[in-house]
C-alpha cells in the first residue's frame, strides 16, 4: 500500500510579525515549519504502517529549494520518501492553482508506484482555507473526506477504510472506497518522538525534486499567479470599536465595580444567595 | 463573461430536517448584497423530503429556492452533493455563491470550486460589493489573525465564500414573504458511491457546550503558565461558566483543541465573556466580539482587546482573579453542580 501525504512549509504564525507601514508579512521574523497539522497526517501513515505490512510512505511539498527541510522532518517521522516541486512557475498560487500543480505532481508519483491513499493536514497554519486537500481529490476524482480525527479500520483486502469524520456537533463514521484523500485534525494522533535511525537517515537524505518541465501534461494558464482566479485587493487594519468603560481605583474597587455592573445587567445568569 | 452570471445564492445546510444557523445567517447577509447589485437571492437545498423546509428559507429573505430531494442525498457526502450543486450553478449560473464555514460547507465549496475553475475565498468575516464591478469583497483575518485581507475574483465566476458561523445576522423571519420554488431532478445512485455512511454520532461534548454557553471565561498566554490557568478553571466554577482559551494556549498544550477560541477555534456568543491574559489579535476578536459583555484584564493599558471590551481591567490578572473569585464566593451560593450547571442550560 502507498500512502502519500502532502506537506506544506509555513511560516510559525505564532511569532509571526506585520511590518505596520507596508501591511506585508515580515517572513524573517519566524522560522519556517513543517505545518503542524500535516505533521499529523504523517504520523498517521506512520500509524498505519504499523497496523498493516507493506506500507510504503511518500511525502509531497511545493516550494521553494529550503521546503527540504520539511521534507526531511517528515522522514524523521517515518516517511520513507520525499518530493519536492519547485519552480517560479508555481509561485503565487491560490488554493485552486495549488491542487492543480500538486495534482500533477501525483499522477507522476503514482506513475512510478500506484497510490492508494493520499492524507493532508486539515489546513495550513498560514492560509487557514482548508481548500487544497478536497480540491486534488476531485482533480484525480477519488472521493475527498475532510476533518478526519480517526481511522478505525483500514483494510488492504478490501480497498476500504473506515474514519471519524467531525461534525459541527458530533462526527459521522465513514467507509471510504480507496484510492481517496483524507485530511486529518490534529486530535487523530500525538506527534511521537523520532527514533534515531529516522533521525540519521533524514539527516543525509535528499529528495526528489522536480521541476515544471519534470511532470507531464501541464496546461501551465493554470499555474501560480496565472492560474489562480483570486487575488488580494487590500490589506488594512479593521475599524477599531469604540472601547467600554475602563474601571478606576484600586483592585479590590475595580473587581467590586465589575461584580456590581454585572448583576446589574446579567442577574438572571447568577445564582445570589 | 460576467454579464451571463446573475443572482446571489446560498447554500442552505440541513441536518436532519433542521436548517444549520449560519445559512439563516447568510440569507440575512445574501440579501443585502443582492438588494445593492438589484437581484434576486436564492437559497441551494439538497437533501432527503427537505421540500417542507422551502416555506423557513423564503422567510428568511430568498427570493427564489432551488430545492434537489433525492434519497441518496439523506446525509451530506462530498460526492453526491457537490454533484448536485453543480449541477445548479452549471445550469442557472449565478454570480455570488456563499456558504458556511462549517466542516460540511467548507469540504462542498472547496470540491465545487475546483470543478468549476472558480475562485473561492475562505471562513470570512465581512461581506460587501463593488457595485461598479460588481466584485463580491470578501475579507477575512490573515496571517495568523493581525490583519485583515479582502480577497478578490475578478474573472471567474460564479465568486464564492465560506463564511463563518455567528458573524452575519439573520433576518427576522417574514411569514408573509411570497418566493419561487424551482425543483430539479438528478441522476445519483447509491451503488456509485465511494463513500457510505456507517453512522452519525451525535456528541454534545466540550466544544458544543462552549458554542451554547451562555457565561464564558477564556485565558490567555498572559497568565504566564498552565498552573496560574488553573485560576481560569476555580473563576468558571464559581460562576457557572465554560472555559476556553486563545490559540496560542493551545498551541502551548495547556487547553485541548476544542476549547480554542478564535478563527481557526469557535466562535462564541454568550451573554459574558472574560477574556483574561488576551492581548485581543484580530484572529481572536473575530470569535468573540458578538458576546453581550466583553471584560477585559490585562495588565497591558494598551492590548487590542480593551476596544472591544464593555468593561476594562487594567491590572495583572494574578492579582485580579484570586479577587475576583473571592467576591463572587461571598455573594453567590455554594451549589456545586447546579452552579457549574448556571452558565450553560
Amino acid at each position: 500500500m502507498h500512502i502519500v501525504v502532502c506537506v506544506k512549509q509555513v511560516p510559525d504564525t505564532k511569532i509571526i510579525k506585520i511590518n505596520p507601514k507596508t501591511n506585508t508579512l515580515d517572513r524573517r521574523s519566524a522560522p519556517a515549519i513543517l505545518n503542524p497539522y500535516d505533521a499529523h497526517a504523517v504520523q498517521e501513515a506512520v500509524r498505519m504502517k504499523r497496523l498493516i505490512k507493506n506500507v510504503y510512505i511518500s511525502v509531497l511539498s511545493m516550494g521553494p529549494p529550503q521546503a527540504n527541510a520539511i521534507i526531511k522532518k517528515s522522514l524523521e517521522i517515518g516517511a520513507d520518501e520525499g518530493y519536492l516541486i519547485s519552480d517560479r512557475a508555481f509561485a503565487g498560487a491560490d488554493t485552486l492553482a495549488t491542487s492543480y500543480a500538486l495534482s500533477k505532481a501525483l499522477e507522476k508519483i503514482a506513475s512510478i508506484r500506484p497510490i492508494d491513499m493520499i492524507l493532508c493536514g486539515k489546513h495550513a497554519i498560514d492560509g487557514d482555507t482548508g481548500q487544497v486537500g478536497p480540491g486534488i481529490a476531485r482533480r484525480l476524482d477519488i472521493p475527498p473526506v475532510t476533518n478526519v480525527i480517526e481511522v478505525t479500520e483500514l483494510s488492504e483486502k478490501d480497498q476500504t477504510v473506515v474514519v471519524k469524520r467531525k461534525l459541527s456537533g458530533g462526527y459521522q463514521l465513514l467507509r471510504i472506497q480507496m484510492p481517496c484523500l483524507l485530511t486529518v485534525e490534529k486530535e487523530i494522533n500525538e506527534i511521537e518522538y523520532s527514533p534515531l535511525p529516522n533521525m540519521l537517515k533524514a539527516a543525509r537524505y535528499e529528495p526528489v525534486v522536480w521541476t515544471v518541465n519534470d511532470l507531464q501534461d501541464v496546461d501551465r494558464t493554470q499555474l501560480g499567479l496565472k492560474g489562480s482566479p483570486t487575488i488580494v485587493g487590500k490589506m488594512f487594519t479593521p475599524p477599531k470599536h469604540e472601547g467600554g468603560k475602563r474601571l478606576e481605583g484600586s483592585a479590590d474597587e475595580q473587581v467590586k465595580d465589575l461584580i456590581t455592573c454585572l448583576l446589574e445587567e446579567k442577574k438572571e445568569l447568577f445564582y445570589v444567595k | 463573461m460576467s454579464k451571463e452570471y446573475r443572482g446571489v445564492w446560498v447554500f442552505i445546510e440541513q441536518n436532519e430536517g433542521e436548517i444549520e444557523g449560519v445559512s439563516l445567517e447568510l440569507l440575512g447577509a445574501g440579501r443585502t448584497l443582492a438588494d445593492k447589485l438589484g437581484v434576486s437571492l436564492a437559497g441551494v437545498l439538497l437533501g432527503k423530503n427537505v421540500l417542507a423546509l422551502c416555506k423557513q428559507v423564503i422567510s428568511y429573505g430568498a427570493d427564489e429556492v432551488y430545492v434537489i430531494d433525492h434519497p441518496v442525498l439523506e446525509d451530506y457526502r462530498t460526492e453526491s452533493y457537490m454533484k448536485g450543486v453543480i449541477l445548479l450553478a452549471e445550469k442557472y449560473r449565478p454570480e455570488i455563491f456563499l456558504y458556511g464555514a462549517t466542516p460540511n460547507g467548507k469540504d462542498l465549496a472547496s470540491a465545487v470550486a475546483t470543478d468549476l475553475s472558480t475562485g473561492l475565498t475562505a471562513d470570512t468575516t465581512m461581506l460587501d460589493v463593488d457595485l461598479e464591478k460588481r466584485l463580491l469583497e470578501a475579507s477575512r483575518p490573515a496571517f495568523g489573525g493581525n490583519i485583515m485581507a479582502t480577497i478578490l475574483c475578478k474573472k471567474h465566476r460564479p465568486q464564492m465564500a465560506t463564511v463563518r458561523p455567528k458573524v452575519m445576522k439573520a433576518l427576522e423571519p417574514d411569514s408573509e414573504k411570497q418566493g419561487v420554488i424551482i425543483e430539479e431532478n438528478i441522476e445519483l445512485h447509491e451503488e456509485d458511491m465511494r463513500t457510505k455512511v456507517l453512522k452519525i454520532v451525535k456528541d454534545v461534548s466540550k466544544s458544543a457546550s462552549l458554542a451554547d454557553a451562555h457565561i464564558i471565561v477564556c485565558g490567555g498566554k498572559g497568565l504566564g503558565d498552565q498552573q496560574n490557568f488553573t485560576l481560569i478553571y476555580e473563576l468558571a466554577e464559581v460562576i457557572g461558566a465554560s472555559v476556553g482559551g486563545t490559540r496560542d494556549v493551545v498551541e502551548a498544550g495547556w487547553l485541548p483543541h476544542e476549547l480554542q477560541i478564535g478563527q481557526t477555534g469557535e466562535t462564541v456568543t454568550p451573554k459574558v465573556y472574560f477574556a483574561v491574559g488576551v492581548s485581543g489579535a484580530i484572529q481572536h476578536v473575530v470569535g468573540m466580539k458578538n458576546s453581550d459583555i466583553i471584560i477585559a484584564i490585562n495588565k497591558d493599558a494598551s492590548a487590542p482587546i480593551f476596544d472591544v471590551a464593555t468593561y476594562g481591567i487594567v491590572g495583572d490578572a494574578l492579582v485580579i482573579l484570586p479577587k475576583l473569585i473571592q467576591q463572587f464566593k461571598e455573594i453567590l451560593t455554594e451549589k456545586g453542580g447546579e452552579i457549574s450547571y448556571a452558565g450553560k442550560i
